[in-house]
């Protein structure tokens, strides 16, 4: 191909395709058109057609937070920019690398409220990382390799890039990408300041009840990261806990982890930060689902802060030592420093506080009463974990108990096996995000863990996953009930279940063979072991309905507002404590 | 970075320069970024004062505690075309200057009145008729703030006013 031959639409293909992107996400319309036919007449990159934009943009989150490499979306202007919002919201608030490319009206009618005309950059302004218009065809390559590095870099994010349509159809000149120049404002810090990294040493080798808090950037950073934070922990031997979204950082298994901290977290992992004195956080953002009570988070700690955004540093908790930089980068610095300073920890102090991570960790928080008529959801979760250990497993969620309970009792041992919808909370998410990381990881195999009400929202998808022989497993843990406000209205609404009830269910047995998928389902705990492994054993789409207890809530719980050491172990403490005023204004 | 932990909870006013790529879009960036973060903008003025390498400068009077006013310089270094975050308020001493242009309509006493005030103030006056004077005053915001009060009774009818520009004082540049 010549390049002054190219039009719009080409142009964008060959920027794509020199990014190495592989796979696209979307759904057609008037103004893609171009972009459409472009695709028809190549086979470098394959485009997976959704059964809705939301769709897309959830689907591109779960390819990319499960290979690390960029999430690409393809939506036409007006409703189908409109429909990627959510997702957009979405992977900006869980930092998850996606492109976006919106069709939009010819340049010449921008303004006139042409036929699906919609303000895309306007829209999407506050729910990307950054956004572009391409007015002219010989800014298109450079805007698409810029946005690559935009969505990569530094916190990762969504990018939209939005297309007129004769921009798409014009004739252009395609510039490949400039590995080497910089950004001219855009220019993202990795490596910490040197004595930063000499105090951070210090404080971490004295600790005497020292605590690793990790998240998402750990992630974020890559695989390297997680296995230099295993590195320096082992080498340390100090107690580490995990956010919702940096799960998979860190061994699930390994006996330094305590669990996941936080609303839903457990009781040692949140009394270790409320007593701890020095907290090493590792790309996590101190979240109010994990700090509670910001007066008493912590009152008595040292805190160090590792985190590539600036605006993550002092924005909910003023920390002591705030190391700007990249995970992977300011590990490998902080433990050279250790090695070469020839740092050793406090064995004696370390010891007496591993003693009373014991005593906590002896209260067996998540323990649950079984029973041998009904199946616990906790109970489903653990056969579900024990039936696949040895696999290669990718775990989606939707969002409600069934989330927390998948972060409390399944086992990620290594990082990007774990999708969920931590910032946003966006019911939906699982089933496409469950589909993306399929498409990404063909022979694996990938679970959606959900319930009944979220499952509805993007259901559609079904029909995405049977066109590609996407054999995703959808585990519905059906309580017949929005469990998670359930909750929340039986520990804060008197148990007036106003509207939390999901009345006309449909029978999600048929409804999966009705998209050519395989439908199961156990009601007994007798059954749930045969239905679980004939869901293993399937090799198509299947939705497994868990039918489990109605009335099971989440614990631990932190209630909104309160602290670290004023948790809900069971159904006995929830009359005892009365929520706070302040608390219950908080969502 | 000022440590905001030795710093005291107090609103404060700071003057920030902020200077951006010139393109479409900034502006709304800028200003969305205070309106969906709940950052108070007292005045925010915009030009561009390199055509050449299309850079802008924002000027911008805010208020917050010392953790709101660290965040939301944060916040402006995050966005892509963001070159520079000055915080002239800490960064140093720094001139503050706005202008206006001041509509009294009047006869009489007060007319004669308003000019006095004006040459006291400086204020030129920029257009008049038998009836009216448009005076066109710079300085400092509570020099302005003064004047307006005092041509509140002479006949005071319209103001428009330039919001703060600032320079960092002293040979360095943003
Ligand atoms: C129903 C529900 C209940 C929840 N309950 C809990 C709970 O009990 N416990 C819990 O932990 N969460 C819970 N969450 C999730 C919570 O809302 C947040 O999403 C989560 O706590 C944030 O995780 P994180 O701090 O790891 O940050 P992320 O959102 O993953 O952010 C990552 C941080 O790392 C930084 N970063 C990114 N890349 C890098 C890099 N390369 N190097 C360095 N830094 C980098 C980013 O700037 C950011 O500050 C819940 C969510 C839902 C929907
Ligand atoms: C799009 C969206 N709407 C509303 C909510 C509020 N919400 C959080 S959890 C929940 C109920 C989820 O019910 P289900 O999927 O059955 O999960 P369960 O809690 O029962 O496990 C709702 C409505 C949300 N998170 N997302
Ligand atoms: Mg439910």
């Amino acid at each position: 191909m010549k390049n002054a031959q190219m039009n719009g639409a080409e142009i964008l293909l060959k920027a794509l395709t020199d990014q190495g992107v592989e796979v696209v996400f979307g759904y057609p319309g008037g103004a893609v058109l171009p972009i459409y036919d472009a695709l028809f007449q190549q086979k470098a990159i394959r485009h997976i057609l959704v059964r809705q934009e939301g769709g897309a943009v959830h689907a591109a989150e779960g390819y990319a937070r499960s290979t690390g490499k960029v999430g690409v979306v393809l939506v036409t202007s007006g409703p189908g920019a409109t429909n990627a919002v959510t997702g957009l919201t979405d992977a900006l608030m869980d930092s998850i690398p996606v492109i976006c490319l919106t069709g939009q009206v010819p340049t010449h009618l921008i303004g006139n409220d042409a036929f699906q005309e919609a303000d895309t950059t306007g829209i999407t302004r506050p729910c990307t990382k950054h956004n572009y218009l391409v007015k002219d065809v010989n800014d298109l390559s450079r805007v698409v390799h810029e946005a690559f590095y935009v969505a990569t870099t530094g916190r990762p994010g969504p990018v939209v890039i939005d297309l007129p349509k004769d921009v798409l159809q014009n004739k252009g000149i395609y510039k490949g990408a400039a590995a080497s120049e910089e950004h001219r404002s855009y220019r993202p810090q990795v490596r910490a300041e040197a004595d930063a990294i000499d105090q951070a040493v210090e404080l971490i080798a004295n600790a005497k009840r020292p605590i690793f808090y990790t998240g998402g950037g750990v992630i974020n950073s890559g695989n390297v990261a997680s296995k230099l934070l295993t590195e320096f922990v082992k080498l340390t031997g100090y107690p580490i806990t995990n956010t919702l979204m940096g799960l998979g950082a860190y061994p699930g298994s390994d006996p330094q982890f305590i669990g996941m901290l936080g609303m839903h977290g457990t009781y040692e992992a949140n009394l270790a930060m409320y007593n701890c004195d020095v907290m090493i956080n590792v790309g996590a953002r101190f979240d109010d689902r994990v700090t509670g009570k910001i007066a008493e988070f912590s009152p008595k700690s040292k805190k160090i802060h590792i985190d590539i955004d600036p605006s993550s540093i002092n924005k909910n908790v003023l920390v002591d030592l705030p190391l700007v930089g990249d995970v992977a980068t300011v590990l490998r610095q902080i433990m050279k420093r250790w090695k070469d300073g020839g740092h050793k920890t406090d064995k004696k102090a370390l010891a007496a506080w591993w003693k009373q991570i014991a005593l906590w960790r002896a209260r067996d928080c998540l323990s649950y009463e079984q029973s041998k008529k009904i199946i616990k959801p906790q109970y489903a979760l653990q056969r579900l974990q024990e039936l696949t250990k040895h696999r290669d497993t990718y775990i989606t969620t939707e969002v409600g108990q069934h989330q927390m309970w998948a972060a409390q009792f399944l086992k990620f041992e290594s990082p990007r096996h774990w999708m969920t919808s931590g910032g946003l909370g966006t019911m939906g998410y699982g089933l496409p995000a469950a589909i993306g990381a399929q498409v990404a990881h063909p022979k694996a195999l990938v679970i959606d863990v959900a319930g009944e009400a979220s499952i509805m929202m993007n259901i559609q998808e079904l029909s995405t996953a049977r066109q590609y022989r996407l054999p995703v497993k959808v585990f519905i843990l059906n309580n017949q009930y929005m469990g998670m406000v359930r909750q929340w209205q039986e520990l804060l609404h008197g148990s007036r279940y106003s509207e939390s009830y999901m009345e006309s269910l449909p029978d999600f047995v048929k409804l999966a063979e009705s998209f050519g998928g395989v439908g199961l389902r156990a009601t007994k705990p007798e059954e749930l072991d045969g239905v679980i492994e004939q869901m293993l054993a399937t090799d198509n789409f299947v939705i497994a309905d868990i039918m489990v207890d109605q009335t099971e809530n989440v614990f631990p719980m932190i209630p909104s507002g309160a602290a670290h050491y004023d948790m809900l172990l069971g159904p006995a403490d929830k009359a005892a404590r009365p929520v706070s005023e302040e608390g219950m204004v908080l969502v | 970075m000022a440590d905001p932990k030795k710093l005291p909870s107090v609103i404060e006013k700071h003057t920030i320069a902020v200077l951006v790529a010139n393109e479409a879009g900034v502006l709304a960036r800028v200003i969305g970024l205070f309106s969906g973060r709940g950052y108070n903008i007292e005045s925010l003025t915009v030009a561009e004062v390199d055509a050449e390498k299309a850079q802008s400068r924002i000027t911008i009077v805010t208020s917050g505690t010392t953790q709101i006013i660290e965040q939301i310089k944060a916040q402006l270094r995050r966005l892509v075309p963001v070159f520079k975050v000055s915080d002239l308020t800490i960064d140093g001493p720094a001139v503050e200057r706005e202008m206006a242009l001041i509509k009294v309509v009047s006869t009489g006493d007060k007319r004669v009145e308003s000019l006095r005030i004006a040459d006291i103030f400086r204020a030129g006056v920029v257009d008049s008729t038998n009836k009216s004077f448009v005076f066109e005053i710079t300085g400092a915001t509570e020099k302005i703030n003064a004047f307006i009060k005092l041509m509140e009774p002479l006949g005071l009818k319209d103001v428009s006013r330039t919001g703060v520009v600032a320079i960092a004082r002293g040979e360095k540049p943003l």
